[in-house]
């Protein structure tokens, strides 16, 4: 697959739109149809055109996926610390919503549907949204790799076929 | 520290569940090449202080009669106003965990052997290249089955049960060397979302014409009502595939490839995860649904006929094979009939009151004990099937022979897992084959006879391999065999001394245990 100039400076115009649209998306999970899921999952997509339009070269991926494997595990960290909040609240169960109606950050009282509410819900869904970047991004760069392990392997193939010949 | 105790106390049901979970997430974090002993050390302090906390709520289950925790609840988190809190059309919404002496006792067997079995992985894991997978997988199938015999609602049921399926799938393709595992694995997550899918429409039916998911208020709905059309199929929408996923003929095929192909510390475990599937069963049919509509149809007579089947179906096909995993695999399948065995019988005389005192209750107090054995001895003899496997690189049994002399050890932990899955006095199977033939006898003598035929096949075909793994000459290509190293030894040696314990001491186990935990589903 050759590298086409135009369409990888297009994509790369395109990305942070991609990036601010799903992150729109994850913040108004609480109000809007939509969430951490749907969001991330729009976010990966940037990343997945990136990939597509050849913007990450080989050494670029292997780094990427790294990156992307701990951007996974710090939004599941993230979702599972939340959860944890009530148990150290000392007033409350597992998944407690200790910022609901308690003012503060998405806590104003009495304000349902407007963004500040929700308590804890919207940084939930930021970390489902971020574990899903990662891990749909995570899952691309391994796809990517794998093709073009297949594509390097049937080059050998004819390769050998020829010399056979 | 005594804040720190009252905090524990307060809250080891949703630890039990969430240490693992929130050990999964950290073990994510370590750098798998770089600080390998640390990631070690992660991974078998979450699954032990997991399994610690699933003791502890166990024991406060076994003490008060039942325990219950409210996930989100505010202050007063073992119920009050906070657990009935309704939606408009009365619907209770929180998501909570009710734990009785059914589920204590399936704790208790989840957390003994995922601790022996992350023990036992430590050493047997170590170095292999897919431990950035298996860890947290590992820690998340062990979450996940907590959860499954811990929760008091339906649909939180499935939630459980897909991710004991997910992780179950990702670990059995977890070394994916030859293929063959991503094949079992690929089968494993078909299977499970099939099943999955079944009983969540179930449970969409139950939701649809009661407008309720808690299991405690579901079975008060639908047994004090009288039974609608759309019980009957929510019934056989939900119990049919927790029956395929404990691996019942005909719907068997799976297991053997799944549980020979994973690891070995995971098949020890998988077996759990099968466990409280077939757990699941019990709550569906005895909790969930109960005498009046389970006594009209006959699925105690059909599960019988299924459980029949799968006891000799398995042990048939256990018979032949040369693959040890795959060989011990095809027995789970024949004792997980014993196990469907009991608990059929007394499904099929729940609307009997007379019968169900006379031999019911027995049969499925048999069916639970038979449970807690199995997952003990079977996951030994996995763990040291594994054993062998991992010191000779074999697994056919023609290639081995004479390891007795060099793996002493492991040949003590098999042979007392062999002398209990083939009902020998004075092991732990033994015990809980002889109350099932008691009280199966008495609904159905031909079904007590196939019972007693089956363990006697069973004797057979351990009795070859034992001789084929470890007596008779050395082989020369086995020379350099060692003994496994403490670190493996020593959790086969727990479960080993554990299934001798229960052997001997039957009587305590089931007057604190069992008779309990089978009261508690037919209530």
């Amino acid at each position: 697959m050759r590298k086409s100039r135009i369409v990888g400076h297009i994509a790369a115009v395109v990305y942070p739109f991609c990036l601010v649209f799903g992150l729109y998306v994850v913040l108004h999970g609480h109000l809007t149809p939509g969430g951490g899921f749907q969001g991330g999952a729009v976010m990966a997509t940037g990343a997945a055109l990136m990939m597509v339009a050849g913007m990450f070269d080989e050494g670029e991926r292997e780094i990427k996926y790294h990156h992307y494997k701990a951007i996974e595990a710090f939004g599941l960290l993230l979702f599972i610390g939340l959860a944890f909040a009530g148990i150290l609240s000392g007033h409350g169960a597992f998944f407690r919503n200790i910022w609901a109606n308690a003012g503060g950050w998405f806590g104003a009282p009495g304000e349902s549907g407007s963004f500040n509410s929700g308590g804890l819900l919207p940084l939930m869904n930021l970390a489902v949204g971020v574990e899903v970047f990662g891990g749909i991004s995570v899952i691309l760069v391994t796809m990517i790799r794998a093709m073009k392990a297949a594509e390097r392997g049937e080059d050998r193939e004819d390769e050998e076929g020829e010399g056979a010949e | 520290m005594n804040t720190l105790l009252a905090f524990w106390s307060l809250h080891t049901p949703a630890l039990a569940v969430a240490l693992p979970l929130l050990g999964a997430m950290l073990v994510m974090l370590v750098p798998a090449e770089r600080f390998p002993q640390l990631r070690g050390i992660v991974f078998f302090l979450a699954a032990a202080l997991g399994a610690f906390a699933a003791i502890n709520v166990a024991g406060q289950a076994l003490a008060d009669g039942a325990c219950t925790y409210v996930f989100g609840a505010g202050p007063r988190i073992g119920g009050g106003p906070e657990a009935t809190c309704t939606t408009f059309s009365g619907v209770p919404i929180r998501i909570y965990f009710h734990i009785d002496a059914a589920g204590a006792l399936m704790l208790l067997v989840a957390a003994i052997t995922s601790t022996a079995a992350a023990l036992y992985a430590l050493r047997s894991e170590e170095g292999s290249s897919g431990l950035t997978a298996f860890q947290p997988l590992y820690l998340l199938l062990v979450a996940g089955v907590y959860g499954m015999v811990a929760t008091g609602d339906a649909f939180n049921f499935f939630v459980f049960l897909e991710i004991t399926s997910l992780a179950g799938a990702a670990l059995a393709a977890c070394r994916i060397d030859r293929g063959l595992a991503a094949e079992a694995g690929l089968k494993y997550a078909a299977i499970s979302s099939l099943g999955g899918l079944s009983y969540l429409v179930g449970v969409g039916l139950l939701l649809a014409r009661h407008d309720l998911l808690n299991i405690a208020a579901l079975s008060q709905a639908i047994q004090g009502g009288g039974p609608s059309a759309t019980d009957y199929a929510a019934l056989g929408l939900m119990a049919l595939p927790l029956a395929m996923k404990a691996g019942t003929v005909p719907m068997h095929q799976w297991t053997p490839d799944t549980y020979s192909r994973a690891p070995h510390p995971v098949s020890a475990f998988l077996l759990i995860s099968s466990q409280a599937s077939l757990f699941g069963l019990f709550r569906v049919a005895f909790t969930l649904f109960g005498a009046p509509v389970v006594s009209t149809t006959s699925l105690g007579a059909f599960l019988a006929v299924l459980a029949a089947l799968s006891m000799f179906v398995g042990v048939t096909m256990a018979i032949p094979q040369h693959d040890v995993k795959r060989l011990i695999s095809h027995h789970a399948v024949s004792q997980t009939g014993y196990m469907l065995l009991g608990a059929s019988v007394a499904l099929a005389v729940l609307g009997d009151a007379e019968k169900t005192a006379a031999f019911g209750r027995d049969a499925l107090a048999g069916s639970l004990f038979h449970m807690m054995n199995y997952a003990i001895y079977n996951g030994l003899l996995f763990l040291a099937a594994g054993a062998v496997v991992w010191r000779t690189g074999k697994r056919n049994l023609d290639d081995m022979g004479g390891l007795g002399r060099a793996m002493p050890v492991t040949m003590l932990c098999f042979g007392i897992g062999a002398l209990a899955i083939a009902g020998i006095p004075p092991m732990s199977g033994f015990a809980s084959k002889w109350v099932l033939y008691e009280s199966v006898f008495r609904y159905s003598p031909l079904l007590a006879i196939v019972a007693m035929v089956v363990s006697l096949l069973t004797l057979a075909s351990f009795v070859k391999v034992f001789q084929a793994m470890f007596l008779g000459p050395a082989r020369k290509h086995l020379s350099e065999v060692k003994e496994v190293p403490l670190a493996m030894a020593f959790p086969m040696l727990l479960l080993a001394l554990a299934t001798i314990a229960i052997g001997l001491f039957p009587d305590v186990v089931m007057q604190r245990l069992l008779l309990p935990a089978a009261d508690a589903l037919l209530k």
